[in-house]
């Protein structure tokens, strides 16, 4: 019987230069693997493969020179261990993330368990072309929001507590932005300058500044053959259920416009980026 | 709020240095004081003011107040909480 290789390939099976040896893409998300999960890998690439693994571009796991005959038991002890593979091809790969609030000292947003219900939501499904979400926790942007065809970013909505401000003056500074001004009197906030980063929140030493985690959301990112950024065409969105709605409409204007392997970004490009605003901006509202 | 009252027990110069080298000298600085003492750390414009503040809060210290010299150096008077 033939080798149905796009059916491997397509399960996470990448056909190498050496014939019928694969490279297994497992299934990472936001970056994150236990460390039983870790064992099972390195027993699996000791057995099965070459005694190493690839770490790829998007915080996968890639286990080399796997053997044709040994798919299938490869597959089983793998599942045994806790461990799933991945997915190549046209369909929802696998989410990134940072470390995020949990974590990092920079974070604004939790990012492991917004990574685990995206991919949980979309991981694997078939589309026009391959389509990649990442999540980063802060404008800091260590996971690079805007290469991805969706792209979530954590900010911070600030407000501002008067009655317990001191006017230290440590805010006016720590803003980058230069949102923040002081006369004496009263501190100003620019909000049309305020890019959601979150250092008033996080220098002020009198808790004056409060903020409340956000999504900063990017669309039609590609950083393969073409390269362009994710454009954020919403203000930032205060609701998990609205972010779901917005992606859930990115996706669908995707599979609606898109020709067969065409990616997010040439699809918005040929549709019109008021055409996707418009579906956007009707998910965002309508809750 | 009005301005809190101060006294300032000790004082450092930062400006010689650049982060987080800044941060250290005053991380230093505040472990010779005792608990409630008040330091003054002088602090270059730029990223020393951006981020040490924040080093500082985030260390259990109470930040006072960021006093703008006019020279392109600031004051970040902190009083030292806890041993």
């Amino acid at each position: 019987m033939a080798v149905d290789y796009k059916a491997l390939k397509n399960g996470g099976f990448m056909r190498q230069v050496q014939k019928d040896n694969f490279s297994l893409r497992l299934k990472v998300v936001g970056g994150n693997l236990t460390a039983e999960q870790l064992i099972t890998i390195a027993e699996i690439a000791k057995k099965y493969g070459a005694s190493a693994v690839h770490l790829t571009s998007r915080q996968g796991v890639e286990i080399p020179f796997i053997k044709l005959p040994d798919v299938e038991a490869v597959k089983a002890e793998l599942a045994a261990g806790g461990v799933d593979t991945g997915v190549c091809g046209p369909r929802v790969r696998t989410v990134t993330a940072c470390q995020g609030s949990d974590i990092c000292p920079s974070g604004c947003i939790e990012t492991y368990g917004l990574a685990k219900d995206i991919s949980d939501r979309y991981f694997g499904r078939e589309l026009p072309h391959k389509f990649k979400f990442g999540v980063t926790g802060c404008v800091n942007n260590c996971l690079k929001a805007e290469e991805n065809d969706v792209g979530v970013k954590g900010g911070l909505i600030i407000s501002y507590d008067k009655a317990a401000c001191t006017m230290c003056g440590v805010c006016v500074k720590a803003c980058r932005e230069g949102a923040i001004t002081e006369d004496g009197e009263a501190l100003a906030l620019d909000t049309a300058k305020c890019n959601n980063c979150g250092r008033c929140v996080k220098s002020c030493p009198f808790d004056a500044w409060q903020g409340k985690p956000g999504y900063i959301v990017s669309f039609g990112g590609t950083f393969g053959n073409k390269i362009a950024k994710g454009e954020e065409i919403l203000p930032i969105i205060e609701e998990r259920e609205a972010l779901f709605r917005v992606a859930d409409a990115a996706l669908a204007f995707f599979d609606k416009n898109a020709k067969p392997s065409e990616r997010f970004r040439v699809a918005i490009e040929r549709a019109g980026w008021d055409a996707l605003k418009t579906e956007i901006l009707e998910a965002y509202n309508n809750g | 709020m009005a301005d809190l009252p101060y006294t300032i027990d000790a004082e450092v110069d930062a400006t010689d240095v650049v982060c987080p080298v800044t941060f250290v000298k005053a991380k230093v600085a505040l472990e010779e004081l005792d608990d409630g003492q008040i330091l003054a750390v002088r602090l270059n414009d730029g990223e020393p003011v951006q981020n040490v503040p924040r080093s500082v809060k985030d260390e259990g210290h109470q930040v006072l107040k960021l006093v703008d010299n006019g020279d392109g150096t600031y004051n970040l008077i902190v009083r030292k909480v806890g041993d």
